[in-house]
């Protein structure tokens, strides 16, 4: 299983702030597009300005594999303060 | 110390505890955000963290901010959670030998916790809530950081 959690504005395009898909996908862009398949205006944010994805807590760009049980988050434009 | 909190906070005692003690040190400086009330636009600001993910990259440039303009300490206390106007946001306390290194090193910090720090901010109002992403002037500001290293 992925668990795939959604933070800030992309939360509410999605209605849902966390959720376990399984099995789970090979890769980083394999979950991008069941994420664009199942919810569309969530794959559409994906692929927004400033979106940056965390695997595991550490940043990623670009496709990585996913194993069995990763962390997978979605994060939109920072801001704290 | 690098504390992330959902209750609130006292800036002043903060402050002292921060202050107690030092004998090398010439410099305190402090920055303190708090939340506006937009004239009744704004009934409260929510933020929203990654929990572990967030207290370590605030962490990592804590620690950065440290080596970079030689702080002797350093405290940053962020709240999450809902945020009535005219509460505390957001506490950064920098300790130096001298009061360049301290103010720089504070103004470094609220430049990275306003456009990089993973938080997310949404601002409640009589018109729903909205999200608050960093303006331009705010990427521009942390990016003053980057080209002068």
């Amino acid at each position: 299983m992925t668990r795939v959690l959604l933070f800030g504005r992309l939360s509410d395009v999605a209605g849902w702030r966390e959720r376990v898909i399984d099995p789970p996908p090979a890769s980083l862009a394999a979950l991008r597009a069941l994420i664009a398949e199942a919810w569309p205006d969530l794959g559409a944010a994906l692929n927004g300005r400033g979106v940056q994805a965390a695997v595991d807590r550490a940043l990623v760009r670009g496709d990585v594999v996913l194993t069995a049980g990763s962390e997978v988050a979605f994060l939109p434009p920072m801001s704290g303060g | 110390m690098i504390l992330l909190t959902h209750q609130a906070f006292d800036p002043g005692e903060a402050l002292t505890a921060f202050s107690r003690g030092r004998l090398e040190t010439g410099a305190v400086a402090s920055f303190l955000g708090l939340a506006r009330g937009e004239r009744g636009a704004a009934t409260a600001l929510e933020l929203e963290d990654y929990p572990e993910f967030t207290l370590a990259a605030i962490e990592a440039m804590a620690a950065g901010a440290s080596r970079r303009f030689g702080l002797q300490d350093v405290t940053i206390i962020h709240r999450l959670g809902a945020i009535a106007p005219g509460e505390a946001i957001v506490l950064v306390l920098t300790a130096a030998a001298h009061r360049r290194a301290a103010f720089e090193a504070c103004d470094y910090l609220m430049d990275y916790l306003k456009s990089r720090a993973p938080l997310w901010k949404r601002e409640h109002g009589p018109e729903g809530p909205r999200w608050i992403e960093p303006t331009p002037r705010d990427l521009a500001d942390a990016a003053r950081w980057d080209s002068n290293p």
